[in-house]
């Protein structure tokens, strides 16, 4: 358990020291929200209603292109080589790299979305449901990110193949995101897509360290 | 299993069998059709165009259907490391692929006279558009990476994590409230179409399985033939 512990700390020094962390994947963030409103018009009442699903496509764009930073690395200078070899499983190595992920990437952006909402002239009503259903989604997509950035590692041109391989699975998470963050919904469908959210994380959890270890080993050996 | 293990042996095996599966093929189409086309009722809402239903369906099962023997494949090849296991999985995927494409594009042809939309964001159809992408990724796995056999290890996780998505297509419309028609044949408590609409229904599902499987044979054949030509490649490359 401390090793893991010493794999999260040690993957979290090297994002804050190299850059190409949360402040690049903030700034790609902020680009995509800058694009929809030109893209859509200053109509104030339409960006209101598109205000949580614009948020939610540009976090899990965000999230899904700093994915390749998990694995890459490593994996081009050997210490993944090392890592099979060390005493932790395999599998929990994959989880660690994808909980530093999570820790750095994704729910610093997950916090930031909403309060950034107003740049899409989000309701403020809906910055918290927001906020809660974005924590607990992201979770789910640094883990999903995961499986993708391990399958494409020793690919040479990896980005938009993890795109293809990521997003169907992101889709459930977006579906489900969204009706636990809007604010005038019943409060049951709030809390039952957010019961579900929480299910996909979890389910998530069991199978990001299982593919990713997997698909990293073929690359390996 | 470990009996058709031997690549030579499953080529004598399939080459012996595949002109029975392709007249069996015909026969079923043929059979089907002619059931389809003429002996079945016009439906007392959308008339003769109802008839779409006996090349949508079948389509949309053979979908589901092959994604599962893709992953039924690579579970295979992951646990019992069966040789021909990823040969199977890969040459399914394209099959596949197809049978999605058409089951999207009959739907969209039946639900513009039908619905009055080309498209909509319903559960069934959202989820069988996901399965789409998860042929589409799959391929591109296999085209991405060019040593066969690490290509064939991670295409195993690709498809194993993709399977999640069949029960939730089968499901959508019951867990969703989804303008798509709710289940009519694979149902608790049995199949709620009429006689004269279900048997031609399940004869075409037949003469599409069967065909799958013809096209399957034949994919499997052209593969092993293609990893024969590059061991050959290999090993003329090694003896200069």
């Amino acid at each position: 358990m401390k090793l893991i512990l010493a794999l999260i700390k040690r993957d979290l020094t090297l994002s804050m020291r190299q850059g190409g962390g949360v402040g690049t994947a903030l700034g790609f963030f902020l680009t995509v929200v800058v694009l929809l409103p030109i893209g859509i018009g200053p109509d104030q009442a339409l960006l209101a209603r598109i205000a949580p699903g614009a948020l939610w496509i540009a976090l899990l764009l965000s999230v899904l292109l700093s994915a390749d930073r998990i694995f890459q690395q490593d994996y081009e200078d050997g210490s993944l080589d090392i890592m099979t070899m060390g005493p932790v499983p395999f599998e929990m190595v994959a989880l660690a790299k994808a909980v530093a992920h999570w820790l750095s990437t994704s729910l610093p952006l997950a916090i930031a979305a909403p309060i950034l909402g107003f740049l899409v002239n989000l309701e403020p009503s809906a910055i918290l449901p927001l906020a809660v259903a974005m924590v607990v989604g992201s979770i789910a997509l640094s883990l999903l990110a995961a499986i993708g950035a391990a399958v494409t590692v020793g690919l040479r041109r990896g980005g938009l193949l993890v795109s293809i391989l990521v997003l169907p699975l992101y889709v459930p998470v977006l579906i489900f995101g969204l009706s636990a963050s809007q604010p005038g919904a019943a409060p049951g469908l709030t809390t039952a897509s957010l019961l579900i959210l929480g299910a996909i994380a979890l389910v998530s959890l069991v199978v990001s360290p299982l593919a990713s270890a997997a698909a990293l080993r073929s690359y390996l050996t | 299993m470990q009996f058709l293990a031997n690549p030579t042996r499953f080529l004598k095996i399939a080459n012996a069998v595949l002109p029975y599966v392709w007249a069996i093929t015909i026969a079923l189409f043929a059979v089907g059709l002619y059931g389809a086309l003429v002996t079945a009722p016009p439906d007392y809402q959308q008339g003769e165009t109802v008839r779409i239903m006996y090349v949508h369906v079948p389509a949309a099962w053979m979908a589901l259907f092959v994604y599962t023997v893709m992953a039924l494949a690579s579970a295979v090849a992951a646990i019992f490391r069966h040789p021909l296991a990823d040969v199977a999985a890969k040459t399914a995927a394209p099959i596949g692929a197809v049978f999605c494409f058409l089951s999207l594009a009959t739907g969209s042809l039946w639900g513009k006279p039908m619905w009055g939309a080309w498209w909509v964001w319903d559960a069934r159809l959202t989820s069988m558009f996901v399965l789409m992408l998860l042929y589409i990724g799959y391929m591109a796995i296999w085209a991405a990476i060019e040593e066969p056999h690490r290509a064939a290890m991670v295409a195993r996780v690709v498809a194993l994590v993709g399977f999640i998505n069949i029960p939730i297509v089968k499901f959508s419309v019951d867990w969703w409230n989804s303008l798509h028609q709710p289940a009519s044949v694979f149902r608790m408590g049995g199949p709620t179409i009429a006689g004269p609409m279900l048997w031609p229904l399940l004869v075409m599902g037949l003469a599409y399985t069967f065909l799958f499987l013809a096209l399957h044979l034949t994919a499997m054949r052209a593969e092993i033939a293609a990893r024969k030509i590059r061991q050959i490649q290999i090993a003329e490359i090694g003896d200069r």
